[in-house]
């Protein structure tokens, strides 16, 4: 709790980096938008892909060993890119528009496939890469 | 117009959810937990609102989107292990859904 405040070039890399990302989401919402009632693919995809990056990044001996980097890419590039209030607003809108069976298998479906492709990407690091780059995440 | 308001929308909500991480996130994440709900409370009011085109960019794709974090939240779960973790899931996302209806509600 007594940390150190994150030195004003880290946050403005998470500032830049959370930009690209919202973009990069943004754009694909955009080119893969999905009518009302149905599965939304694109924020599934989104979160799936960025969750899988996150978990890759550790094995990455180049980024995790760089706070600006990791700050920019972990934090910043595939923070911004996923996002659980889309998540929640759709799979309000499901239930809300009489969809059931799809809100429960949108919610279920991006937690399991999430979960899952990061417990596969861990497997590219170890435990010590994965505690490295939390420390360079959350410090510096 | 509306990239530049997805932009800048982004650039407060990430630093926003980092420095809330940097302060709050222990053992358990309660300050990544923090910003998946109230992120999630604030775009079910923002989706009730109505807002036009430039107003959804800016405070629901860009603010709420950069805000909140579902690549953190899912490697944070797997690395608290099988119990705390699912904890935290079913904590995150029931209070993250309940959050989103309130704000929609408040915004009707």
């Amino acid at each position: 709790m007594s940390r150190p405040a994150p030195r004003p070039t880290v946050v403005a890399a998470v500032a830049v980096g959370g930009a690209l990302g919202a973009l990069a989401r943004w754009a694909l919402g955009e080119a893969f938008a999905t009518p009302g009632g149905s599965f939304p693919w694109a924020t599934f995809g989104v979160n799936v892909v960025g969750s899988a990056l996150l978990a890759l990044l550790p094995a990455v001996a180049g980024v995790r060993s760089r706070p600006a980097l990791v700050a920019l890419l972990g934090p910043g590039v595939l923070g911004g890119f996923t996002t659980l209030s889309a998540y929640s607003e759709e799979t309000r809108a499901l239930l809300a528009g009489g969809h059931p069976g799809v809100a429960l298998a949108y919610v279920v479906g991006t937690l399991l496939t999430c979960l899952a492709a990061v417990v596969v990407a861990d497997r590219l690091s170890t435990a010590g890469d994965r505690a490295l780059f939390a420390a360079e995440e959350g410090e510096s | 117009m509306t990239v530049l308001c997805v932009v800048v929308g982004a650039a407060l909500g990430a630093p926003l959810r980092f420095l809330v991480a940097h302060w709050l996130d222990g053992r358990t994440p309660w300050g990544t937990a923090a910003v998946n709900v109230v992120g999630s409370g604030l775009l079910g009011l923002f989706a009730a609102l109505s807002l036009d085109d430039r107003g959804w960019a800016l405070l629901g794709v860009g603010f709420c989107g950069g805000l909140t974090t579902f690549s953190a939240f899912a490697v944070q779960a797997v690395g608290l292990g099988p119990r705390r973790g699912s904890a935290y899931v079913v904590g995150t996302v029931v209070l993250s859904l309940a959050a989103c209806a309130v704000g929609f509600a408040a915004g009707s």
